[in-house]
């Protein structure tokens, strides 16, 4: 009897260890092949991407070539078509976003990781991070309603009457404009700015802010004389993150900046931008050229995003390069 | 202004009743031959010379440290001798870190920690409510255990550090060498002084922090176990050093190394469960302890 | 400067003397301080303001015939986003029926399977992929499906599932590669085969990071206006659901409401932000919660 069920049971396990090694047969490089194959789907997207855009582009490319990326000129009836008027725009809009967005985000950073009791740190970042995660479309409607009338009945004149004297702030008071795209792109930026430096700003060795403070430094200079040399390039890194956000932003930024294709020296003047042109254009696209000229757009604005990404990935790998040499030195 | 003439009036009038104590000989420039500046140590710019027996004296009275509910000092009074070296030792966890910690209000840098009591510098409180921090730390340095150069900056940088703190910007140069010298570490360092701080070798380093400290003339100089990331040559060097430094400042140094602190300590103090057992000079501890508690500890039968 | 009495004889000079320099750099470092606190002051009170907006006019126009109804053909007043609430459901529920499944097998593949130059070059094209701006991402889209025929919602879900794939692939493999060697390992030991490892071992283990993961590619995608422009924004007044055609979303139909300066348009417009961002809140906080729990639960396990 007990023989009898040993030999069952020894066929039982015979059968399923044939069993397993079956499935495993077929399931071991079955799976293999499935992520395989996801994988190079995934890998070959991008490629794919690049190519189909550069592709739809190439009428207007062929047409108009290099040069239409700084011609200031878009009169759809002549098919005349270049791109100056909105790369003036992507990047007045960019920059000036970030020109205020990076100290900004610097400053909340090193707030919540030196100064903030330790009892707010954590939810006065997730609110900040929380920033991120209003959809654009949503932040463009509070923007036209809320925000362009405040910046035309305040921002603005406060802006003339102090710096007047700059034409950039010296133009009439107007609801759309870059300024108030300017600061919707700064509203965008500030979240992954600020989550980015405070990573960096926490992985500054404790013994040198120490070692300052022990000096007689005051809390600032610490911050001056340790923290912010030190995270040097991570905020460097996390800027150009800023810039990449800031440069793909379509929809918040036609929402708020007006449609002008002139380019004007003021920032409360209508104004446009890379991205924003596509997204308002591409409905009223009526010949081929046209269309083809919008996604010429794209593809500019596909290289710019794509410099941006490389670049930052140079400055990450340089961080961590030198965070391990320093680490093993110490 | 009026903080000036008092401390003149102070001089003038501690002169009269008290005879100055003899200073080291010295010549008042940094001199030039390269034997006798590692021998010598510069003289102090005049107005930072106090004139008294009491300077660079600290007391610790009633000195007690929290981190948070936890008492990790439960009393402490003490009196740190000027230009001497004094040692505290004990068994881990016994306090030493905190105890001189407190002494340049350090203590209160860790979130949750306070402390209670005075620490007197020359007869002023150290906690009293209308000093700055940064003047506290200014004139008592520290030295810590791992060297902390700061890695941005150059050599020279890193002494010139604290100078371009206090805004005593004028002669940086002269400053610079003359506290790395009075760390022993001109010779090594003169030639590359705009190298990088962290490019140079551990007991370098050390020497470097110490350079740092001096540059801003303190009278004290704390040192929390600034030997045990060394090896035993650099620790030599900086052994050395102690012995030429204690003629500028007051030395206290924090180490778990018994040998050590016999060969650097003119004095020394044994503490355990934050509490001081026992102070004295440092044969006297050594050889004949007046506690069983400081005579186990150091005959290795804990600790 | 009140001095202690000093206890020696013969008083000393106080070593602490506060002069005007030490005055300013301790004015200075407050301002600072003061200057840190403002900023975050501000982004916290524009969280606050843009989600008070939203809520304030948004609730005032919520109705039961707005949510129900329909929009109704042009000038006609009334109606209601009906068809862009059934629309947003259905394209984000078919891109992540496609994303989710693929990110978390190419997570798969770069965290187990891929040598380390096989990881890196997928990740790098993945990192690529994530920079490419929304609006580019419709372009191709259009190129590709659109160009020469029509709009329709299978060309808006794909814009979307390509959006959130590297999202999901890249919280996938952070995910997987976090779960502690020793499980694998000891698996592997045992004589498991690696598929059945990664299967029936890793991926339980990872779990709620994966589906953490994939919802706050959701809550990424479920507002994203740029790409459905080019693919899926001229659609039907109608409740559609078949993804043959254009279908209707709640992104660009705020778009489309802020276009005309008619107030009930502009009300319709809040309503719909409202329920958004409701949405996207929601699935951002649950998301993190379901992240705090499941990053502690791997941690004890080490």
């Amino acid at each position: 009897m007990a023989s009898e069920s040993l030999t069952t049971s020894t066929t039982a396990t015979a059968l399923s260890k044939a069993q397993r090694r079956l499935s495993d047969r077929i399931g071991e490089p079955g799976l293999r092949g499935l992520t395989w194959l996801a994988a190079a789907t995934s890998t070959a997207l991008i490629l794919l991407l690049i190519y189909k855009v550069f592709a739809q582009a190439s009428e207007a490319f062929s047409t108009f070539g290099l040069g239409f990326v700084f011609k200031n000129v878009w009169v759809p009836t002549h098919a005349e078509f270049g791109g100056g008027a909105f790369l003036y725009g992507t990047a007045v809009t960019t920059f000036g976003a970030l020109l205020i967005a990076g100290p900004m985000a610097i400053a909340i950073s090193l707030f919540l990781t030196e100064m903030a009791p330790r009892s707010v740190r954590r939810p006065v970042a997730t609110l900040v991070d929380l920033l991120a995660a209003i959809p654009s479309v949503v932040l463009g409607l509070w923007g036209i309603i809320v925000l362009c009338p405040f910046t035309a009945k305040v921002i603005e004149p406060v802006l003339k009457s102090v710096l007047g004297w700059i034409p950039l702030f010296g133009g009439e008071a107007s609801p759309f404009g870059l300024l108030p795209a300017i600061l919707v792109l700064t509203i965008m930026a500030v979240p992954i700015i600020s989550a980015v430096t405070r990573e960096v700003f926490e992985t500054v060795p404790g013994s040198l802010k120490e070692g300052a403070l022990a000096l007689g430094a005051t809390r600032w200079e610490m911050v001056r004389m340790v923290i912010l040399p030190y995270s040097r390039s991570g905020i460097v890194g996390a800027l150009i993150l800023g810039i990449g956000r800031a440069l793909g932003e379509a929809i918040a930024v036609t929402m708020v900046i007006g449609k002008s294709e002139a380019i004007h020296a003021q920032l409360s003047q209508p104004g446009t931008s890379l991205a924003s042109t596509i997204a308002d254009s591409y409905q009223g696209a009526s010949t081929k050229l046209e269309l083809s000229s919008l996604i010429y757009l794209g593809a500019i604005l596909l290289v710019l995003a794509v410099i941006v990404n490389l670049v930052a990935r140079l400055i990450v790998r340089r961080t961590t390069l030198r965070a391990a040499q320093a680490g093993g030195l110490a | 202004m009026s903080d000036e003439r008092h401390t003149e009036r102070t001089q003038t009038v501690t002169q009269i009743i008290t005879p100055p104590r003899p200073e080291p000989q010295v010549s008042s420039e940094p001199s030039t031959d390269p034997q006798s500046a590692t021998t010598t140590p510069p003289a102090l710019a005049p107005e930072l010379a106090p004139q008294n027996a009491a300077a660079r004296q600290v007391r610790v009275e009633g000195l007690r440290a929290f981190y948070g509910d936890r008492e990790q000092l439960k009393g402490i009074d003490l009196e740190f001798e000027p230009n001497q070296v004094t040692a505290i030792i004990g068994p881990s966890g016994c306090g030493k870190s905190t105890l001189v910690r407190c002494i340049n209000r350090m203590h209160e840098e860790i979130p949750g920690a306070r402390a209670e009591g005075r620490v007197l510098l020359d007869g002023y409180d150290v906690y009293d409510p209308d000093v700055d921090v940064v003047a506290v730390r200014r004139a008592i340095g520290m030295v810590f255990q791992r060297p902390n150069p700061f890695p941005t900056m150059s050599i020279f940088d890193n002494v010139a550090s604290g100078l371009r703190l206090t805004g005593r910007r004028r002669d940086l140069d002269r400053k610079v060498e003359q506290a790395l010298r009075g760390a022993g570490l001109w010779d090594e360092v003169s030639d590359r002084l705009s190298a990088p701080g962290i490019g140079l070798s551990g007991g370098q380093q050390q020497r470097l922090c110490i350079a740092r400290s001096l540059a801003v003339d303190p009278e004290v100089i704390l040192m929390d176990e600034p030997c045990s990331a060394l090896d035993p040559i650099a620790t030599l060097k900086v052994e050395e050093l102690i012995a030429e430094l204690k003629q500028r400042v007051t030395i206290v140094i924090v180490t778990h190394n018994m040998q050590q602190a016999a060969r650097v300590a003119d004095r020394t103090v044994f503490m355990l469960d934050g509490e001081l057992v026992e102070v004295g000079p440092t044969n006297e501890i050594f050889t004949n302890p007046r506690d069983t508690r400081t005579e186990e500890y150091v005959t290795g039968k804990f600790g | 400067m009140s001095a202690v009495a000093p206890a020696a004889p013969g008083a000393q000079p106080n070593p602490f003397v506060s002069d005007t320099h030490l005055r300013r750099r301790r004015l200075r470092s407050r301002a600072m301080e003061v200057l840190a606190l403002i900023a975050t002051l501000i982004a916290v009170a524009v969280l606050g303001l843009v989600i008070v907006s939203v809520a304030v006019k948004g609730a005032s126009a919520i109705s039961f015939n707005l949510l129900f109804h329909s929009e109704r053909p042009f000038g006609e007043a009334g109606g209601g986003i009906a068809n862009a609430i059934v629309g947003t459901v259905i394209l984000v529920a078919l891109a992540s029926a496609m994303a989710v499944p693929v990110g978390i097998l190419v997570g798969l593949y770069t965290s187990q399977f891929a040598g380390s130059r096989g990881a890196s070059i997928v990740r790098f094209a993945l990192d690529i992929l994530n920079g490419v701006p929304t609006i580019v991402t419709g372009i191709f889209i259009f190129a590709l499906i659109v160009y020469g025929k029509a709009q329709s919602g299978w060309a808006g879900s794909i814009a979307l599932a390509i959006i959130m794939l590297p999202i999901v692939a890249r919280s996938a493999h952070e995910v997987l590669a976090l779960v502690p060697t020793d499980l694998r390992e000891a698996s592997l030991a045992l004589g498991v085969a690696r598929w059945r490892t990664a299967l029936r071992i890793i991926v339980p283990t990872a779990g709620s990071g994966l589906i953490t993961g994939a919802l706050l590619a959701v809550a990424r995608v479920a507002g994203e206006t740029a790409p459905l422009l080019l693919t899926s924004s001229i659609f039907a007044t109608t409740v559609g659901t078949s993804p043959t055609t254009a279908l209707a979303s709640i992104p660009v139909r705020i778009f489309q409401l802020t276009e005309t300066p008619s107030p009930q348009e502009h009300a319709q417009a809040w309503a719909a932000a409202l329920l958004l961002i409701v949405f996207v809140l929601l699935l951002n906080v649950l998301a993190r919660t379901l992240f705090g729990r499941s990053n502690k639960r791997s941690k004890a396990t080490r």
